[in-house]
């Protein structure tokens, strides 16, 4: 990263603390990022914060309740529950793609035959909206209309109620969510793979170390950054993931799926209620930038480019 | 256009030969002109000529019918319409947004009464139509005397006014698959217990045929459960808006809830929606469907369905204390802060008529709150549904009792008392669901209710 600084000179990062300020003159050209920023991001934010201070609802008087809305938050069965399930579902969202992701990868990092033509056949899932999966999806979940309980019958399985009932639900949208996702961590893993010296396995084979110690000593910790990489986005999507949930289950049965965004939805779109709305938002603010943090810092000791843990 | 149509049309055409001598023929006036209010039209449909209205719609078959005739309606009062169409959750929200800032950019709104009646009437979102209905320039005398009792509830606020025009009505009957009866020498239950004792004759999981299904989706359940309370003789909420969901009647209601839903229903019910109950029906595995009576033209259609011909539109069964069809309604009305109220007003008239009734039920979009079209054996004949059907929406006409609270916050209401519901499908103790559901839903109410 480079800066221009006011005498001109171009600086190095580490030299961004010591950057005087900018001459009047660049100032025009500052402006109007600035003016997008504080329109787009830091207005609606201090509004939101501001409207999670009041009851707000629409077409009635507001007030100022102060921490009244947090308050009822801490106390609100529904929200707790929403919130379990949310960190459920992104857990595995993250972790089950991941999974597959990398064995897809390192499937499809050796010499298979017609391997681009599979390649290809794999990644199809991420390229269809989301909305029109999860469509697909519900007929496929009916219990006794779909697809899946007529495959599982033919080998003497089930029926099973999917997002039917509710303690199969999470598991069959996580299902949904691993089905279009893991061809991206497949792609991600494989661009790292395809990055990697080939000296360290010559000399592992010599040493007589199986399939399994290459993978677990040399390929997974080279690999480590990209799978940081595949984490953090993984982790964002899941979080903010509502298309699929929405289309397929609106949080249900009951509220057994239901997700801080589907709450969110609910509180501030259909029950009109946007000062509550709008503390839910803010705490699920902070619960992400919470998470982004972790990660980032995981991400810093991943050591994407010297591999040597630091 | 079906020949009933036709018939019908022509029969309001002779009917409305005196617009000629009125001097309104010249503009080629249909014949809903003369039918739009009970008994000779003395409407001057020409005085706003020249205005401009917009309406906003909820996209449906009734939304879709309106803007289909609209030209008939510009060519006769001159009125440019510019009409909208949106998927009924997002219209909701649109009208609320629009309406609270003060200056909704549509004159015309078309409202969902069961979920928002109580909400606009807070609001004043609407105007008084009650000025316009008395002026005999804009409307025939007696006007409101031909809509049904439950049109008229749904339309006249707290303090006497009349909001939206009552538009589209649904009652909900018992759809039933008359094959599955006749193989188990079943006869249509009459009453709640003869209900629940057809239901499990007619299941048989070995075969995957079950006696009945509804909603069993938080939400979109509560109707049933309310439907059922009816039977009981008693609402959900009462007069003054104290919560009636925990008594001995609502929790006798809903043990029959979770008795049908639990003995006699599909697995995984506690997922469906009114789309899923269709689909299971439609396959002919279910011998009774208990929802609106606005799902019935996917069932006669060949393309879509396996039980064409072999479903019978039931009345509500009787329940122990009241024989009560359940109703939800649509109605059309002028916002409050229109410009142009008179023109949007004649709009409405205008998609309130006669006609315009006819032509809901012929196509099967929709049935008229307007008791005339539906007692109208020219319309009959016009109709595409089955006989049967018509009988079970004119018989629940006379039994029709509102589904839902006229409360403020319904959606929550429904998502309150639905999850309740739906865990006495997964085993939990009505008493005890019904009891908490109420501690959960009367601080809600009771703060909408605050001024």
């Amino acid at each position: 990263m480079s800066i221009l600084t006011s005498s001109g000179r171009v600086a190095g990062a580490a030299s961004v603390g010591r950057t005087k300020r900018l001459r009047p003159s660049y100032w025009p050209f500052v402006v109007p990022a600035l003016i997008v920023v504080v329109g787009v991001i830091v207005f609606p934010w201090v509004f939101t914060l501001w409207m999670s201070a009041m009851e707000w609802r629409i077409g009635e008087e507001q007030r100022f309740v102060g921490l009244q809305n947090y308050v009822r938050l801490a106390t609100d069965v529904r929200f707790l529950e929403a919130m379990a399930h949310t960190l459920v579902y992104t857990a595995l969202s993250v972790v089950a793609p991941l999974v597959l992701g990398t064995a897809a990868a390192l499937a499809f990092n050796t010499k298979l035959p017609a391997r681009g033509l599979l390649r290809g056949i794999f990644v199809m899932p991420m390229m269809a909206t989301p909305v029109a999966i999860a469509l697909v999806w519900t007929m496929m979940f009916h219990p006794q209309l779909g697809v899946l309980n007529y495959l599982l019958s033919q080998i003497g399985i089930g029926p099973l109620q999917w997002v039917y009932h509710p303690s199969t639900v999470i598991l069959s949208l996580v299902l949904v969510e691993t089905w279009q996702w893991t061809p991206l961590v497949m792609l991600i893993v494989l661009g790292g793979l395809a990055s990697l010296p080939t000296e360290p396995y010559e000399s592992a084979q010599i040493d007589g170390a199986t399939a399994w110690q290459r993978f677990r000593y040399l390929t997974l910790p080279m690999i480590k950054p990209f799978l940081m990489v595949a984490v953090i986005i993984r982790s964002i999507d899941a979080l903010k993931s509502f298309d699929i949930l929405y289309t397929i289950t609106q949080g249900g049965p009951g509220t057994a799926s239901e997700t801080i965004n589907l709450y969110l939805y609910s509180v501030a779109f259909t029950y009109y209620d946007v000062g509550y709305g709008s503390a839910i938002a803010v705490v699920f603010f902070v619960l992400i930038i919470l998470l982004s943090l972790v990660l980032l810092h995981l991400r810093q000791r991943s050591a994407w480019n010297s591999g040597d843990g630091k | 256009m079906s020949n009933g149509m036709s018939l019908s049309r022509r029969r309001l055409l002779a009917s409305g030969a005196a617009a000629g001598a009125l001097g309104l023929s010249g503009i080629g006036l249909p014949a809903f002109a003369q039918s739009s209010g009970v008994g000779s039209s003395g409407i001057n449909w020409r005085k706003y000529a020249g205005t401009k209205i917009e309406v906003n719609l909820i996209k449906s078959p009734r939304g879709e019918t309106l803007t289909k005739y609209q030209k008939e309606f510009e060519e006769l009062t001159g009125i440019t319409v510019v009409s909208e169409q949106t998927p009924e959750q997002q219209q909701r929200q649109k009208a609320v947004i629009e309406l609270t800032s003060g200056r909704p950019s549509f004159d015309v709104v078309h409202i969902s009464y069961h979920v928002q009646k109580r909400q606009f009437e807070k609001g004043k979102w609407l105007a008084d139509l009650t000025p316009f209905i008395k002026d005999p320039a804009l409307t025939d005398a007696g006007f409101l005397d031909d809509f049904s009792e439950a049109g008229v509830t749904f339309a006249r606020s707290p303090e006497g006014g009349i909001g939206a025009l009552p538009f589209s009505v649904d009652y909900w009957i018992v759809y039933w698959n008359k094959d599955l009866f006749a193989k188990k020498n079943l006869s249509f239950p009459k009453t709640f217990d003869e209900m629940v004792a057809a239901a499990a004759a007619l299941t048989d999981p070995s075969s995957q045929t079950y006696g009945f299904v509804a909603r069993g989706m938080k939400n979109a359940n509560t109707p049933v459960w309310t439907s059922l309370l009816l039977g009981y003789d008693q609402y959900s909420v009462d007069a003054n808006r104290n919560l009636l969901t925990d008594t001995p009647e609502a929790i006798e209601a809903a043990k029959l809830y979770q008795t049908l839903m639990t003995k006699s229903a599909p697995p995984g019910v506690t997922g469906f929606n009114w789309a899923e109950c269709q689909s299971a029906f439609l396959q002919g595995r279910v011998g009774m469907w208990f929802d609106g009576v606005g799902f019935a033209p996917p069932l006669e259609d060949p393309e879509k369905s396996r039980v064409v011909g072999k479903v019978g539109y039931g009345l509500m069964p009787k329940g122990p204390k009241a024989h009560a069809a359940a109703t939800t309604g649509d109605g059309i009305g002028v916002t409050a802060a229109s410009k142009n109220k008179e023109a949007a007003y004649l709009y409405c008239q205008w998609a309130t008529g006669k006609l315009m009734g006819a032509r809901l039920l012929q196509a099967g979009a929709g049935v008229p709150f307007r008791n005339s079209v539906l007692s109208d054996a020219e319309v009959r004949k016009g109709v595409k549904m089955p006989a049967a059907w018509v009988d079970a929406v004119v018989e629940s006409a006379k039994i029709s009792r509102l589904a839902l609270p006229v409360i403020i916050p319904v959606t929550e209401f429904r998502d309150v008392l639905g999850g309740a519901l739906t865990n006495m499908i997964s085993g939990s103790d009505p008493a005890a669901e019904l009891k908490r559901a109420t501690a959960d839903f009367k601080p809600i109410l009771e703060r909408s209710e605050k001024t």
